[in-house]
């Protein structure tokens, strides 16, 4: 079984004797959970459209530390026009504080990388990690096994923090054939506020596998806006799990923007623990050639009252393949739940194909849940209606796939980041002279 | 200006148009009438280039060029301009955008430098005038959520935006109101001029006591039956068209 490779390379790389402690005693019970797992293949319902036998074929050893060649023009690639926004730059997934740097923060924000967290807060680690994550997934119990490095954000009673914090994981050409095991961990507690930025970015990876997880704890009447941008390289492969829990009062914010690797898999799921907590959770992807991306969504209405909220569309070019699975689960107590979604794709390219799959569990009854999916091309009409003002065809194409694409941009609510990506998308499909 | 002969085209396998023939000069008006399902819009639509319209014979010749084989939208960069009976919603792309760009798209096409977004807002505040629209519009997405009206409105607008040569209207008149029909056809009036000409499509009469045309050219069943003066729009408003088809098909 191509998994087991996994077991060597923890066992070579682990360090038994400190079995004692609460990291490796969480790190073997993950590994040995995967081992039991296996990947994931496609009679699992949830992972029904997509293949990971190009992950499971593959053994991606964790990445080495390196001779740093990023430079700070690199980084300025994947940044955004805030330079003030507080920036943590991992390469190859390990921490890099010469490409990082700091706002000032209210002293009593922690934002830690996960060695300085062992450190300063082993307890805050302890109680936490793995709590909202746990191994019970094949991915998550491999992020678990081998996470070396990541962020650790606390915001405390009744702290906003103003500035975003930007965490940017690149890759360079020493990651090609290895694999990176990120991991973040957020805590807003009552009435904080906070901005993450999670950007992913190659800078010539080759091959490799990005394995990330964050877990987000939403405390009462706190507010988290949590933006994930997805840029890895062309050849790469992705999976990434976001998994929230919120209290009463509580908006959740997250965003997913996804327009790199060969294969990716984005999960964001929320579990709505106290009464009229908000989720929101939206995306966009944008597919060409032969890309594979996945999005799966998870609202788990426990708690009454509160609402969640999801806008998702793809756009796919070539032979690309999107797939959308948005699962909402309605607790029996969970009365008065107000959940639509809305999941819409548009089909550039003749070989492309999308499949959307909402699964909505409700053992409520005074819900009101809401979905609707779509899968079209491009506006015939709207097409000659530019050509007949004396926008020609490739343009008016580029600007349909645009306008496509705003609505769900428009949510997006730091202005440079939406600026940024805006800029990304047209870089892909507007022709450079048009723009 | 434009010379139709002998134009014929088909949707699918259904032959529409079946041998026009139209002479129009610069300075001109005029008016294409005729009932539902005459071919009065699939003949305007040939004219912008719409691809779900096959022609099958005849030429188009527009100053001195074969219009037939341009694109729809060199065609527009041109100077031949379709206000829709149907405008298209454009969801998430604003009017002042797709305004500029069809704006540069033609300028370009004149050899003229394109005009950056504070220098077209200027040429807006002059144009929205024309048709009395305020500058919100503007930042509205492209017929998106706008009324009948304001749909129409916002053809002319862009007919003076674009300032063409020939410009057809396609029952731009219909589901309009009397001040909105009379906003529309005087912006119309007011982008009169010696070098350009006008071709207004409609089934009223209504339109035509606004834009006074200086021919007026009766179309049923693929072929026109009749051409006249400005009181042949009247006689027909008086005795509707049957009288026509009753006497083309006693002639045939």
């Amino acid at each position: 079984m191509p998994h087991l490779k996994y077991r060597e390379l923890f066992d070579a790389a682990a360090p038994q004797a400190a079995a004692k402690d609460f990291l490796p005693k969480l790190k073997i019970a993950a590994i040995e959970h995967f081992e039991a797992l296996g990947f994931p293949t496609t009679r699992d319902e949830d992972w029904h459209f997509t293949s990971v036998s190009p992950i499971a074929e593959r053994t991606f050893r964790p990445a080495r530390p390196a001779a740093l060649t990023v430079t700070n023009e690199d980084v300025a690639r994947f940044t955004y026009v805030d330079s003030h926004w507080h920036l943590l730059v991992f390469v190859n997934g390990r921490y890099e504080p010469t490409l990082s740097r700091f706002a000032e923060l209210d002293a009593e924000v922690q934002v830690m990388t996960f060695a300085e967290a062992l450190k300063e807060a082993p307890e805050l680690l302890a109680e936490r990690l793995g709590t909202l994550a746990p191994a019970k997934q094949a991915f998550t119990a491999l992020n678990t096994a081998f996470m070396a490095d990541g962020v650790v954000v606390k915001v405390p009673k009744g702290v906003v923090v103003e500035t975003p914090i930007h965490i940017l994981y690149l890759t360079d050409a020493h990651a090609a054939n290895a694999s990176m095991h990120p991991r973040t961990l957020v805590i807003a507690e009552r009435h904080a506020q906070v901005t993450l930025v999670e950007t992913f970015g190659s800078l010539g990876g080759g091959t490799y596998f990005t394995n990330h997880v964050a877990e987000v704890v939403v405390g009462e009447g706190a507010r988290v806006d949590h933006y994930k941008v997805q840029r890895e390289g062309h050849e790469a492969f992705h999976v990434g799990t976001t998994q929230a829990t919120q209290e009463r009062d509580s908006i959740y914010h997250a965003f997913s923007f996804a327009i790199g690797a060969q294969l990716s898999r984005t999960n964001v799921y929320s579990k709505l623990l106290g009464e009229n907590a908000e989720v929101r959770l939206n995306g966009l992807y944008a597919l060409e050639e032969s890309q594979h991306a996945d999005h799966q969504t998870f609202v788990e209405h426990i708690a009454p009252a509160c609402s969640s909220r999801e806008v998702y569309k793809g756009i796919l070019d070539g032979t690309s393949h999107g797939v959308f699975n948005g699962k909402v689960y309605v607790d029996p107590q969970a009365q008065q739940t107000d959940g639509k979604q809305t999941n819409h794709a548009l089909l550039l390219g003749d070989g492309a194909r999308v499949d959307t799959k909402p699964q909505l569990e409700i053992f409520a009854d005074d819900v009101k849940c809401t979905h609707g999916a779509t899968v079209g091309r491009l506006d015939e009409m709207a097409q000659f209606y530019m050509k007949s003002r004396g926008i020609g065809g490739e343009r008016a194409r580029a600007l349909l796939t645009y306008a496509f694409a705003a609505e769900v941009l428009e949510l997006i609510e730091l202005d440079s980041l939406k600026v940024a990506l805006e800029r990304v998308l047209f870089e892909r499909f507007i022709p450079p002279e048009t723009v | 200006m434009l010379k139709i002969e002998n134009l014929t085209a088909n949707v699918g396998d259904k032959q529409i148009l079946k041998g026009i023939s139209l002479t129009v000069n610069a300075g001109e008006v005029h008016a294409i009438m005729g009932p539902n399902g005459s071919g009065k819009s699939t003949l305007a639509q040939v004219i912008a280039g719409h691809p779900g319209y096959e022609v099958t014979g005849g030429t188009v010749t527009y100053d001195g060029q074969d219009l037939l084989d341009m694109d729809a939208e060199v065609r527009a960069q041109q100077g031949i301009f379709l206000a829709f009976q149907y405008p298209v919603e454009i969801p998430g792309v604003s009017n002042a955008y797709f305004l500029r760009a069809a704006y540069n798209e033609v300028r370009k096409a004149r050899g003229l430098e394109e005009v950056d977004p504070m220098e077209f807002l200027d040429i807006m505040t002059e144009k929205l005038k024309i048709v009395e629209m305020t500058d919100d519009m503007l930042q509205r997405s492209v017929n998106f959520g706008f009324s009948g009206g304001e749909k129409k409105r916002n053809e002319i607008l862009q007919m003076a935006v674009l300032e063409p040569k020939l410009a057809v209207l396609d029952e731009t008149d219909s589901g309009l109101d009397i001040d909105a029909l009379r906003i529309v056809a005087e912006g119309v009036n007011k982008l009169k001029r010696p070098d350009n000409a006008t071709i207004v499509v409609t089934h009223y009469q209504r339109l035509l006591n606004y834009i006074v045309p200086d021919y007026v050219h009766v179309l049923a069943q693929g072929r026109i039956l009749r051409s006249g003066g400005k009181e042949l729009a009247l006689e027909l408003e008086e005795r509707g068209y049957d009288w026509l088809l009753e006497t083309a098909g006693a002639s045939a």
